[in-house]
């Protein structure tokens, strides 16, 4: 019975590893970059992903804490920002994270994102079935007066 | 259906008969942004980088453009001053009679120097102003800038609801404009350059 069961999770990992990972591409991927004291900043990027998915964490090595934010004006001209839990990616369509929109909200930052270095981030994703993918995202720091 | 319809009639006729019972419109604005007249946060006292204490007085005879925010904010901000420092090079030369200030709201977690670094990051001549985290909400008021402390997951991440519109003072200190944070850089240019102008003609006026 050991044994069996020894096998059947043996089999239960090996297939997890082996299911298709469905393919979720980070494109025109950048962080503003700070100056010395600022403690966080933004990236942003375009997600693509073929079939449904949800962003739910993302890590970078230059922060201590990440949050997926939405940022958004009211109609009277007040800046609101919070942190979502989850960010959905509909399946074949384009979500941007933009400024004047959504944004990861990188912060506690270890050290300056210094303009024209690179640096990866790491995007975990959940697909319907709730597993777990993760693609790193290369992305470069661009100036803090960046246009967009 | 009939009460919907009427509904949507109504208000319609309304407007209508009242339309030819009002005054005539008033005189289209010359500017793009909203007018104002006023003299908020007059007198005020904020902290600079060498840790002088600066009032709006001491730009006297500048149009001075004055900005809200906060270093921790990824987005609005930095756009917000992305455009002003397209304004300041559409200026060109005009650019030296106009001053470009940013007050933080977040006075717990910016200090005089990091609003500096940040400020001038978007163009040399801009001007980071700090205030005590006691006097912040009185600062607030004097302008008339809505904010509100956000809280986050912890204590340390809250992020800074605030009003994003940037205020236009005249060369004589009055407060002239809100500027939308929806107003293109050409806009501001062409409000701000009127600013300008109109302070040259009310300089030329005295002399006379």
């Amino acid at each position: 019975m050991r044994v069996f069961c020894f096998f059947l999770t043996f089999f239960c990992c090996f297939s997890a590893a082996q299911a298709e990972t469905p393919l979720v591409r980070a494109t025109d991927a950048w962080v503003r970059a700070t100056v010395p004291g600022q403690s966080a900043t933004g990236a942003f990027m375009t997600l693509y992903s073929d079939a449904p998915m949800k962003l739910v964490e993302v890590r970078s090595p230059l922060a201590a804490v990440t949050e997926i934010h939405e940022m958004r004006v009211d109609e009277n001209g007040v800046m609101r920002m919070r942190a979502i839990s989850q960010l959905d990616l509909p399946a074949q369509k384009a979500t941007p994270l933009k400024p004047g929109g959504r944004h990861i909200m990188l912060q506690a930052l270890k050290k300056e994102a210094r303009a024209g270095e690179r640096t990866t981030l790491t995007l975990v994703l959940e697909d319907a079935e709730g597993h777990r993918h993760e693609i790193a995202a290369d992305a470069e720091i661009r100036p803090l007066n960046a246009p967009h | 259906m009939k009460k919907r319809l009427m509904a949507l009639v109504f208000p319609a006729l309304l407007s209508a008969c009242g339309a030819p019972e009002d005054t005539a419109p008033p005189a289209p604005s010359p500017f793009h942004a909203r007018e104002v007249s006023a003299r908020h946060g007059e007198g005020f006292e904020m902290t600079d980088r060498q840790g002088r204490t600066r009032t709006l007085a001491d730009w006297r005879g500048k149009v001075v453009l004055v900005f809200f925010g906060y270093t921790h904010c990824p987005d609005a901000c930095p756009s917000a001053l992305y455009r002003f420092s397209e304004v300041m090079e559409r200026l060109g030369e005009e650019a030296a009679q106009v001053r470009v200030l940013f007050i933080t709201l977040d006075p717990a977690r910016d200090t005089p120097e990091i609003l500096h670094n940040y400020a001038t990051a978007f163009n040399p001549a801009f001007i980071g102003l700090y205030v005590s985290p006691e006097r912040t909400p009185e600062m607030a008021r004097a302008f008339h800038v809505f904010y509100r402390i956000a809280p986050g997951q912890t204590p340390d991440r809250y992020s800074v609801d605030h009003g994003v519109s940037v205020y236009a003072y005249d060369r004589s200190g009055r407060l002239r404009l809100e500027i939308p944070h929806t107003a293109t850089a050409d806009e501001v240019t062409d409000d701000v350059r009127r600013l300008i102008a109109e302070a040259e003609d009310r300089e030329q006026k005295t002399e006379d």
